[in-house]
């Protein structure tokens, strides 16, 4: 029984622990960001990085999920007549839902990984401690301009991912299923409002600057060689992708429900 | 009195969890001064280094440089008597998503906000005086060898013209012809600076080269020191042991089964 509670504290304690430093982190983070000096050099490969060369994994998942989201409604709604209201799913699950989760999952992939692995290996072969004794602070070298790229690039490819995504709906609907294309481009229009696209973009914004935090966050603090810069590895994918759908929920509830 | 010496550790602890690595640990380096630290593998001799670079907290004791105390420093006062050091990474640490110019120009660019083609004629200095050509500048670490790297990492420790220079096993790793190129190198930059160095080695043929004085850790603690040519009539078993590279004596290795 004693053995049982003391199970139990371990836990509690460890999650506090973990708690207090990602809190501790991230506030170190953001005050990196905000505060000058800026390594706009740094920011800006950061923001190609993640932005630029995310374009095509998320172009790929955002034009089929469009496409899928075409095919899946009509041949459902069509049960009970209602197959004119494809153009309406479509771009509201896209702009909505499926271009942030999509893009941020597809991103936490890419880039959460890729900076794990590129922090934590600068951890365990001391690069991280050279830069403090090249007084160079390591938060606001490697951290902040990560935030920052992540912060801004990812609205902007979910913008686009949106406009891919509602154009492989506009494929599949206009070419395969025999849709009126002048028709399908008014009602794609006629239902969505600002707030849907805002929404999405908030989301992205969001989602970003997790990615990015979990992917510095675990990689500053791997420790044990290449083994924990593995572990640092999966660790960031995984708490983001997690982070993701959560913040996902919450962010959906705190803009709809009413 | 003298002035204070460039630094001064007394009584220095610190432990990772249950494992205790200094214990007490006391060691002076004075202006000037070339001091080796002997001692095995897991003995915590880097950990000392990162203990006076303020890469780790000790839980108790005192550190001085320049007769000034750094434990319980706010982060910019910190950020400026850094400033005074240079530091040899064990395993180089090299920035391999950068060239090796300006790997040995970075801290004058991120430190020192020197312009980049300032700083960049800076460490094509450097990399001579290291015995490099200006045409490594431009390759990727990772294209260098071993003690391409090591020397690399020396002319970036050096860059800045500190005070204070650590070597963290400048040698290891090294064949013995490599190893006596880098001892020399860092003989003739330490005097050509004229700072002064605190090194961590196993090496005693590098320790013996490079020291002036020479001390022993052992348990978390100095066991013995005093001046080079002493070493070999130190009378004291842990250091005899060490020299001579002896299993049998008051030296256990922890050989966990
Ligand atoms: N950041 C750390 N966390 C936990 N243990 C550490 C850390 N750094 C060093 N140690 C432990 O401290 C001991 C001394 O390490 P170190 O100073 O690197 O030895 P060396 O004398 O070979 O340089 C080792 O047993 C190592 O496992
Ligand atoms: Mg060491």
């Amino acid at each position: 029984m004693l053995d049982f509670l003391a199970t139990i504290g371990r836990v509690i304690i460890a999650f506090l622990v973990t708690t207090g430093r990602l809190s501790l982190f991230t506030a170190q983070a953001v005050g990196h960001c905000v505060r000058p000096p800026f390594f706009f050099r740094l920011i800006l490969r950061q923001m190609v990085e993640i932005g630029y060369y995310s374009l095509p994994v998320v172009g790929l998942t955002t034009i089929f999920s469009g496409m899928v989201l075409a095919l899946q409604s009509y041949t459902g709604f069509a049960r009970f007549s209602a197959e004119g209201a494809v153009a309406t799913v479509v771009v509201l699950s896209m702009t909505r839902e499926l271009g942030p989760v999509l893009a941020g999952l597809m991103v936490a992939g890419r880039i959460g990984a890729a900076m794990a692995a590129e922090i934590g290996t600068m951890r365990v072969t001391e690069q991280i401690d050279a830069l403090t004794t090249l007084s160079t602070n390591p938060m606001k070298y490697l951290v902040a301009p990560r935030l920052i790229a992540g912060l801004t690039m990812l609205p902007i490819l979910v913008l686009v991912g949106d406009i891919i995504g509602i154009f492989g709906g506009y494929l599949i609907s206009v070419y395969k299923l025999g849709f009126n294309a002048a028709t399908y481009i008014t009602k794609t229009f006629e239902y969505l409002e600002t707030i849907d696209v805002v929404s999405g973009l908030v989301k992205a914004a969001v989602f970003g600057f997790l990615v990015t935090l979990m992917g510095c966050y675990h990689g500053y603090h791997s420790k044990g060689g290449a083994q924990g810069v593995g572990a640092a590895t999966t660790n960031a994918v995984v708490s983001a992708s997690i982070l993701i759908l959560v913040f996902n929920y919450f962010i959906t509830e705190l803009f709809f429900s009413r | 009195m003298t002035e204070a010496p460039k630094i001064e550790l007394r009584d220095v602890h610190k432990a990772f969890g249950p494992k205790v690595v200094l214990d007490g640990l006391s060691l002076t380096v004075g202006k000037g001064e070339s001091v080796v630290v002997i001692g095995g593998s897991g003995t915590g001799k880097s950990v000392m280094l990162k203990c006076v670079l303020g890469l780790l907290v000790p839980e108790k004791g005192s550190i001085k440089v320049d007769g000034q105390e750094v434990l319980g420093m706010d982060p910019a006062e910190r950020e400026e008597v850094l400033r005074k050091f240079g530091m040899l990474f064990q395993g180089s640490a090299l920035f391999d998503s950068l060239p090796v110019w300006e790997n040995v120009a970075f801290g004058l660019i991120q430190g020192r906000r020197m312009e980049r083609t300032k700083a960049r004629d800076k460490a094509i200095e450097k990399l001579a005086q290291v015995g490099l050509g200006p045409e490594v500048g431009e390759l990727s670490p990772a294209e260098l060898s071993g003690g391409m790297q090591k020397r690399v990492a020396l002319a970036r420790a050096i860059a800045a013209e500190p005070e204070i220079i650590f070597f963290d096993e400048p040698t290891t790793g090294l064949d013995p012809i490599m190893a006596d190129v880098i001892n020399n190198l860092i003989i003739k930059c330490v005097r050509e600076l004229g700072a002064s160095a605190l090194s961590i080695t196993h090496d005693m043929a590098s320790a013996r080269k490079i020291a002036d004085r020479i001390a022993m850790i052992y348990k978390g603690k100095i066991v013995w020191q005093g001046p080079t040519k002493t070493i070999d009539q130190s009378g004291n078993p842990y250091v005899d042991q060490f020299i001579h590279g002896r299993a049998e004596g008051p030296i256990k290795m922890e050989v966990k089964v």
